[in-house]
């Protein structure tokens, strides 16, 4: 079983399960997610408590993950990033614009790709402009490091 | 607030599988922003097919994981959207899209992963982009009332 095979079935299942926890949480009801930040009017904390139940596994976890050599599937662990404090004002920035967004249309990037199978014209209009906005930064990057060249 | 908990232990542990077997953050913004990236990228796509498998298979995942909830539950036809103005959607994905990335993670990379990895930069965040989110749906509900709805 070649390791590209066995990293994507893994992959399949945790974005199957990522999913699941969504829907079972409620997160995919904007909603839901707008009332959480609606502090002023009657403001639903269910958001916080999805974050808790997600922090407190990812925690125990990633003690788990500090004991390993390497990942089950991987030569080591230098795809994962190491936890710090550098966080430049141009990536602020970059917070504060999809805090914004976040608010108006009650959806991140995971329950609005999940969302797309209603086949919701509002959840595809989103959807497509946030995939936009993807690929406009990939853009911008390029465009940045061709310019340093 | 129980069914919020029991989400959050679900996508908390498709959090970890990834981590433990793959070595990866499961960050949306993330894994959707370069799958599209080398989408529309041949020459980053076949130089790393591997990293754009996994990534294509955890967005399957996702989607499969919404068919399921589409058919056995009534999440989808229960949702109630903030808006259907489309031009508030298309600047609200764009917002989420650009900021996303330019902010280094969403939701699930920062505020589960990196929160839980004890790292400083999601901290902080995760802070900035729930107050954003917090100011801009205070801003949308005044303007709406000073409107005179």
């Amino acid at each position: 079983m070649s390791s590209t095979f066995s990293r994507s079935f893994v992959a399949l299942i945790s974005g199957g399960l990522f999913a699941v926890g969504l829907g079972v949480s409620g997160m995919l009801n904007p909603a839901n997610v707008r009332g959480f930040l609606d502090i002023l009017g009657e403001w639903k904390p269910a958001l916080m408590f999805v974050m808790v139940g997600a922090i407190a596994v990812y925690a125990v976890s990633n003690l788990l993950a500090q004991r390993m050599q390497k990942p089950m599937l991987e030569k080591d662990w230098s795809n994962l990033p190491l936890p710090g404090f550098d966080f430049p004002n141009q990536a602020k920035l970059g917070a504060v614009l999809f805090g914004v967004g976040w608010g108006m249309a009650g959806f991140c990037p995971g329950p609005a790709i999940v969302s797309l199978v209603s086949l919701n014209s509002t959840v595809f209009i989103f959807t497509a402009a946030m995939f936009v906005g993807f690929y406009g930064f990939a853009l911008y990057e390029r465009m940045k490091q061709n310019r340093a060249h | 607030m129980m069914m919020a908990l029991y989400g959050g232990l679900i996508i908390g542990f498709a959090a970890a599988m990834l981590m433990i077997f793959n070595g990866r953050i499961m960050g949306i913004s993330g894994i959707a922003g370069t799958f599209i990236n080398m989408l529309f990228t041949p020459k980053a796509r076949s130089a790393q097919s591997g990293e754009f498998a996994w990534r294509g298979f955890f967005i399957l995942g996702m989607l499969l994981g919404g068919v399921v909830l589409a058919r056995f539950t009534n999440i989808f036809t229960e949702a109630s959207m903030v808006t259907s103005n489309p031009v508030v959607l298309i600047v609200a994905g764009l917002l989420v899209g650009v900021g996303t990335r330019l902010g280094w993670g969403c939701t699930s990379g920062h505020g589960i992963c990196g929160i839980a990895r004890f790292s400083g930069r999601s901290v902080i965040a995760t802070i900035i982009f729930i107050a954003a989110g917090m100011v801009a749906v205070a801003l949308v509900n005044a303007l709406f009332a000073a409107g005179g709805n």
